[in-house]
């Protein structure tokens, strides 16, 4: 019963979709003033969901199931990582043995559900979409994992979340070493490349190839896509919080941190063009996995 | 009046389709997203698969070409979907009245909510149509 209340209310569905279209909609305003416009009110992105759920379905004729089940399974897994996520951040005590490789395996779901859905619609701009997002994925997973690593290797090896924000506590962030550091800012580009935000939309480029992976869905199912991006916007920044910056998790430390995180990559959206899918893998190959790689080095060195 | 309806004047997602324009109303359309007058404020958004569309801006004489592509993008919306036409183009064929290639204006092919006349219209002609749109569709339809 109180894990059913977790999964739906506090840490899980209701909160996450909340803070998440929140969040969303502080992009929109802050893209919008950094371009002198005046942007949308506050509630814009609860009207555009409760819109969508209005509108008529239309269904391609395409492998039918996969194509309606594929936003669902992106969501659900996606909550279920934003739950135990809460659940740690609330009582680090309460977390179970390796639940952050849980968490790495969870937030792959959103992405690999849209490659599902993109290609079962049979639009040949959406398998596009699809196969951008999937060599995205090659790209982002490699140093997003070894960013991992090397938090984990500072933090004693404990690949629990708990014993990691315990360690924190008691040593200081992770953020303020070296190692931890050049492991922040290659999480941070994987974080900015999960979001689809600006230099890696290459899947949902919405000039180039008319939204890509999402190009065929419409209604409800839509909406369900646009409530994923919303809980990846909630999830994405509190794993960052988490990892690197876990000394002080009061709300009034918290927020702070979190609205940062979310600017920071805001800023980075407005100030940088769509770079291509080369470009992108070069990028994520290159430079990020040997910042990566570097700090793993320093932190089995002790930096 | 309903949660749908009144969601869906407050974030109408808009889809533009040319039919053989001379791209100034177009550059119009374009006009309104931009700072000065800045739509985004009243949740109108520029999208670009016709399977988000709520309203279709369609600019331009409906030439013999473009008269089936605009019917078949007219099917794929889905249903609560408006039908606005934009510039003298579109509502009365203009200065392509007689020409050969052009056999009737919009509201013969398709159904039409709105029209926004002008050569081209002026974005505040098409915030103050957007709006009017609004209030007719608040008050029933």
């Amino acid at each position: 019963m109180k894990i059913l209340l977790n999964f739906l209310v506090f840490p899980g569905l209701l909160t996450a979709v909340c803070v998440g279209l929140l969040a969303g909609w502080f992009d929109r305003k802050i893209s919008a003033r950094l371009q002198w416009r005046v942007g949308p009110p506050w509630y814009q992105n609860f009207i555009d969901i409760a819109k969508l759920f209005g509108k008529e379905t239309i269904i391609p004729r395409s492998s039918r199931w996969t194509f309606i089940l594929s936003p669902y399974l992106g969501f659900l897994s996606l909550v279920l990582a934003a739950t135990v996520l809460g659940k740690v951040m609330l009582w680090p005590s309460e977390s179970f043995y390796a639940d952050i490789i849980v968490i790495l395996y969870l937030l792959t779901m959103p992405a690999v559900s849209m490659m599902i859905g993109a290609s079962s619609s049979r639009n040949p701009l959406a398998s596009v979409g699809a196969s951008r997002e999937m060599k995205l994925i090659l790209g982002y997973e490699l140093p997003f994992i070894l960013s991992l690593i090397a938090v984990i290797i500072r933090c004693q090896d404990s690949i629990q979340l708990g014993s990691i924000i315990n360690y924190q506590a008691s040593f200081g962030s992770n953020i303020f070493s070296f190692s931890g550091a050049l492991a922040f800012i290659a999480a941070f580009f994987a974080m900015q490349a999960k979001l689809g935000f600006a230099p890696f939309d290459i899947s949902e480029a919405e000039q180039e190839i008319m939204g890509g992976t999402l190009i065929e869905y419409s209604g409800p199912l839509l909406a369900v896509f646009k409530l994923t991006k919303a809980v990846l916007l909630y999830t994405m920044p509190l794993l960052l919080i988490c990892l690197f910056m876990g000394k002080d998790l009061g709300w009034m430390l918290l927020i702070p941190k979190y609205i940062g995180i979310v600017l920071l990559a805001v800023l980075i959206k407005n100030t940088n063009p769509r770079i291509r899918i080369d470009q992108a893998l070069r990028f994520f190959w290159g430079p990020v996995t040997i910042m990566a790689v570097i700090s793993v080095i320093l932190a089995a060195v002790g930096l | 009046m309903s949660i749908k309806t009144k969601a869906l004047t407050k974030s109408i997602w808009v889809f533009h389709i040319s039919c053989g324009s001379c791209n100034n109303c177009d550059i119009e359309i374009l006009d309104c997203f931009t700072p000065r007058h800045d739509i985004e404020r009243f949740g109108v958004q520029l999208i670009g698969s016709v399977r988000h569309a709520d309203a279709l801006l369609i600019t331009g004489a409906m030439n013999r070409k473009s008269v089936p592509r605009m019917k078949k993008i007219y099917e794929q919306a889905p249903k609560p979907c408006v039908v606005v036409a934009v510039g003298q183009c579109a509502l009365s064929q203009h200065m392509f009245r007689y020409s050969y290639n052009v056999r009737e204006p919009l509201d013969e092919i398709l159904p039409v909510d709105l029209y926004i006349p002008g050569c081209p219209p002026k974005p505040e002609a098409i915030i103050a149509g957007i709006t009017k749109l609004v209030k007719k569709i608040n008050k029933g339809k």
